[in-house]
């Protein structure tokens, strides 16, 4: 990606970004269906999708729920 | 300090959170145990609670060994987040157990909130590095920040110049404070919703109205590089 097309996707705005709080309530949910068919989660939560792809840190929590729900628990 | 209060509505997502069954009759016989022992009283609750902890405790020592890179802290400061984020989650956890309605497992549930906390704390935890002034709006920055080549400034210079009169220009105090901190000075989201008091569904709202407004703005002056569709 060169640094216009990035300053372009930077200020890209998505009509259906439900934003951090609904996101937040539904990532339990979303990563539970992403966890086996990332597709799938995208689909039925549109909007948490769309939040996911612009806000870096929901991005980055939702990692690290997929993370902690795949680690052998001991 | 000050506070950002905004009422925030974001357009609904298509789906919802209660279908009508009723939660009880649909919670896996592991999620099941953890309701019943943790909604109990007594010795079998506190060993509940015990086992919780020590799960958010992993879940937490986990998470910030996964994002150690951008703490810059290593050994018993890391530990000690991890300690913090699983006592305030399972405050949180054990207060909003009436909310769990059983659309997932109980650890999926339990490991949001303290997934949420590590992220909350390393927020807060941005500020224990030294800084630069927040205040400085150093225009410099902008065209390393999207990793623009200075070999073929001739075509940003423009854009850039045109970006940093509709930020003056279009923007609200707070979005043009949110936009300079976040863009312009690289503070996280996360650490800038800590010093703020505010949340983090409230800062997003501002920088994604600010984004709005920027792109509407250069769209309108013809740059070619602003796609105006919505749609990618």
């Amino acid at each position: 990606m060169n640094g216009l097309s990035a300053l372009d996707r930077f200020l890209h705005t998505d009509p259906e970004d439900v934003g951090c709080g609904q996101a937040m309530e539904l990532l339990h949910l979303y990563a539970e269906l992403a966890a086996t068919n990332a597709e799938a989660a995208a689909e039925r939560y549109r909007g948490v999708a769309a939040h996911l792809r612009d806000c870096g840190p929901c991005k980055e929590d939702l990692e690290g729920l997929l993370a902690a729900m795949t680690e052998p628990r001991p | 300090m000050a506070v950002v209060r905004v009422r925030y509505v974001m357009p609904a997502d298509p789906t919802t959170l209660d279908d009508g069954l009723d939660a009880s009759s649909r919670l896996d016989p592991e999620s099941a145990e953890w309701v019943r022992a943790l909604t109990g009283s007594g010795a079998e609750r506190e060993a509940a609670v015990v086992r919780l902890h020590e799960l958010l405790l992993r879940v937490a020592r986990g998470e910030v060994r996964r994002r150690s890179g951008l703490l810059r802290v290593d050994g018993p400061e890391l530990d000690d987040l991890a300690h913090q984020a699983a006592a305030d989650a399972l405050l949180a956890i054990t207060s909003k157990i009436g909310q769990f309605r059983g659309e997932s497992r109980f650890s999926t549930w339990a490991y949001k909130f303290v997934i949420f906390e590590v992220s909350s704390k390393i927020g807060r935890h941005f500020w224990r590095r030294p800084q630069v002034p927040l205040e400085a709006e150093d225009w410099e920055r902008l065209p390393d920040r999207f990793g623009l080549d200075p070999a073929r400034e001739s075509e940003w210079r423009e854009l850039i110049t045109a970006l940093r009169r509709a930020v003056e220009t279009e923007l609200t105090d707070r979005q043009r404070q949110v936009f300079v901190e976040i863009v312009l000075n690289g503070v996280p989201l996360d650490a800038l919703v800590a010093r703020l008091g505010s949340n983090r569904n409230a800062v997003y709202k501002i920088m994604f109205d600010a984004r709005r407004k920027l792109r509407t703005a250069l769209a309108a002056h013809g740059y070619p590089h602003v796609n105006t569709s919505e749609q990618r």
